[in-house]
């Protein structure tokens, strides 16, 4: 009993730690992309705005919750909340530590890879049971988008799992003492990362929520807290997302083993590797256009996959030879 | 997303989608409103309905006297109000036969060129934003922040200015205005550079515009396009060579074309119009003359105050074109353009012989262009409508009036 109890309260704090970092990263989203836009960003709220997402929450929470009449409801009411289940899940396997991992599971990438698929019905569900043309419209290009970046980016994480031999996360980070996995499988990590944004829908790759196509795409019929969960399942899935990268291409809470810095925790690196990741996702927003949604595709049919098979054969053959 | 799969299939019946984009949309640049048939993503039918915006410009014009008519030129394009106004204060001097002073010419021309700094600014800022680039939006604010600054402390509006008038002009520029403002034309190039720089060689941007929304030169003459959506195509055409008004004849520019007539080469001819515009307002600047800058024209220039104040006819003279305006004009009709940022702005009046135009139409670029949308878009993606509509540089208070 105290063994489930003690699994419940890990849940627990490691669920709103990740809260927490999803209610700030959107401050920080707006701060990065403010200084680098010339302006300040949210000034107001508390000191330089730091109580700026607490307002923000707040307010979605009280907005009235307003449905389309010709609405599917159950399946409107459901598809949200699928998104974020399947978001946060996804730190169950995530090792933030030497030894701390909510699961420390066999098939951790699967896992991933698997949730990942089910936080896209969430979009595909929710555009399609707003019963709005743009909504639907969002939903179909997301589909089309997620499926054919999904096998990118598992393609991706292949070379990964053969290097170090197993599709545990905590196996794949110590498989990274030497060196990591950037090093070794640069052409991966790049697929990795371009998959990653077009997974979470950021921006070159935000053509589901493309505001100037299609409205808000599959979120146009959503408000208050419903059209909060999407926010939220969207960057705690940017969360997601970084933390795999760092755990399968950054040598995970692993950090330089000199001098002093190999006495800072291995969860301060671990942090810092993933907010690199968020900062990076912030700066592609604050430069880059938009694709088109049949250059979308393209690429990844054309590019992504081709490479990430190339990588795969080619690891391959460095590690027969 | 393709239906071919079952267009075979008697069972399965298909039909296009029909989508109404606006008037309440975020990027139809205002109140446009388009019906569009897609088929998947492919625009198979487009139609824009024009009018959300209508106000009667034209019929409000006949109501009113040649004076009181300038305000309502700034509503028409509110985004280069500036060049709206003088559109309709060269035509009107040209049906009552004004000579201009040469200051007053160049002032004109100065913040003729500003407006179109100015345009083209917010202009890119959109289309870009459109195409997703977030950041140029911000940056071409900063700068559109400045001139308009400058017209505040011209004329004391930023947006609706109405700085010209019939026969001159509200009131003369300062020296220290001047040197502002070339000091602005020192640093503006830059700033040009930098948004290249986010935009110009980024090949998102590039695969987004480049043979995209393509128009042939003959095919945009017969259209009707004007100004840089023409020039796009590659066809020399400016307003400013062709007729005279302003000092175009006396400073040093060229008319930007491209050749392709695709998004990219319209977007090009307005970075080169930066370029131009920069450069003839710094010419100006150099070789304004002093002078008065009010024409010699009674039916519309106020005497002088001091004549006014010791001079029985003179006080009424101010009296009666403040109180009642012009009382005639000349009869006839009269067609004059101008070269605004958007195209070619033209003015018809009919007159009657009264104070009072009998009939104003507007012939408005952006009405023309709009009109073109459906020939630019059809075949093409939802997405490339958008870069479509911003590569048009429409505004729809003009296109409705």
């Amino acid at each position: 009993m105290p063994e489930t109890l003690w699994t419940v309260l890990k849940v627990f704090i490691v669920v709103n730690v990740v809260m927490l970092h999803v209610a700030y990263v959107v401050y920080f989203e707006r701060k990065v992309i403010g200084h680098m836009q010339a302006r300040l960003g949210p000034m107001r709220v508390g000191w330089h705005g730091l109580l700026q997402p607490i307002a923000d929450g707040i307010k979605l929470f009280f907005k009235e919750d307003i449905i389309p009449s010709s609405a599917d409801k159950p399946v409107f009411y459901i598809a949200p909340v699928i998104g974020v289940i399947a978001a946060i899940a996804s730190f169950a396997v995530i090792p933030m530590w030497e030894g701390f991992s909510l699961a420390n599971i066999n098939i951790g990438i699967l896992y991933l890879l698997a949730l990942s698929s089910i936080g896209s019905y969430s979009i595909i569900l929710g555009g399609w049971a707003s019963n709005s043309k743009y909504s639907f419209l969002g939903g179909l290009r997301s589909s089309a988008q997620v499926i054919s970046y999904e096998i990118a980016m598992g393609m991706s994480l292949v070379g990964v799992m053969m290097l170090s031999g197993s599709a545990n996360l905590t196996d794949i980070v110590n498989a990274q003492s030497q060196t990591w996995f950037i090093v070794s499988q640069p052409v991966a990590f790049f697929v990795f990362l371009m998959a990653a944004v077009a997974e979470t829908n950021r921006t070159p790759f935000d053509l589901p929520e493309a505001e100037t196509e299609l409205v808000a795409g599959y979120a146009t019929e959503y408000s208050g807290f419903r059209y909060g969960l999407f926010f939220m399942a969207e960057y705690a899935g940017m969360f997601a997302m970084s933390a795999v990268a760092t755990v399968c291409f950054f040598g995970g809470w692993k950090g330089p083993d000199v001098w002093f810095l190999a006495s800072i925790p291995g969860v301060v690196w671990f942090l810092l590797k993933i907010y690199g990741f968020i900062f990076f996702y912030f700066w592609i927003r604050a430069t880059l256009p938009r694709y088109r949604y049949d250059q979308l595709m393209g690429l990844g049919w054309k590019l992504f996959i081709p490479l990430a098979l190339a990588n795969i054969i080619f690891t391959g053959l460095i590690k027969l030879l | 997303m393709n239906n071919s799969n079952s267009d075979n299939n008697p069972a399965i019946a298909t039909k296009e989608l029909t989508l109404n984009m606006g008037p309440q949309h975020p990027a139809t640049h205002g109140v446009l409103r388009l019906v569009l048939d897609l088929n998947g993503e492919t625009i198979v039918k487009c139609t824009p309905y024009v009018g959300y915006l209508h106000r009667g410009v034209e019929k409000l014009a006949e109501n009113r006297n040649y004076m009181q008519i300038l305000p309502l030129t700034d509503r028409l394009d509110y985004i280069s109000a500036m060049s709206n106004n003088l559109g309709y204060c060269v035509a009107v001097e040209k049906l009552f036969d004004i000579e201009l002073p040469e200051r007053t010419e160049y002032i004109r021309t100065i913040v003729g060129e500003l407006s179109r700094i100015v345009n083209h600014l917010l202009w890119l800022a959109t289309h870009a934003l459109d195409i997703g680039a977030m950041t140029v939006f911000l940056y071409c604010f900063r700068e559109r922040e400045k001139i308009l600054d400058l017209f505040e402390r011209l004329c004391g509006a930023r947006l609706t200015v109405s700085y010209p008038r019939i026969g001159g002009l509200k009131n003369d520029v300062d020296a220290q205005w001047l040197e502002d403002l070339y000091a602005f034309t020192d640093e503006f190039p830059m700033r040009v550079e930098q948004y290249e720089t986010l935009i110009n060689k980024n090949r998102i941007w590039l695969r987004r515009t480049k043979g995209i929304g393509v128009i042939s030169a003959e095919e945009a003459i017969n259209w009707g396009l004007s100004g840089p959506t023409l020039r796009g195509s590659g066809v020399p055409y400016d307003v400013r060579k062709v007729t005279s008004y302003g000092v175009y004849d006396k400073v040093k520019w060229e008319v930007c074309t491209g050749k392709n007539g695709d998004i990219y080469d319209r977007y090009r001819v307005r970075m080169d119009e930066f370029g131009q515009s920069t450069s003839i307002i710094r010419q100006c600047i150099e070789q304004i003359p002093q002078g008065p800058i009010m024409a010699d024209a009674p039916k519309f220039t106020l005497p002088a105050k001091d004549k006014v104040l010791t001079d029985m006819e003179h006080l009424i003279h101010h009296f009666v074109l403040i109180t009642k305006g012009p009382q005639t004009a000349p009869e006839g009709e009269l067609y004059v353009s101008t070269e605004v940022p958007k195209g070619e702005l033209g003015f018809f009046f009919v007159s009657d012989g009264t104070g009072k135009p009998y009939r104003m139409r507007v012939r408005s670029p952006s009405f023309v262009h709009v009109s073109a949308l459906p020939r630019l878009c059809e075949g093409e993606f939802v997405a490339d409508i958008i870069a479509n509509i911003g590569s048009i540089d429409i505004v729809l208070g003009e296109c409705d009036r």
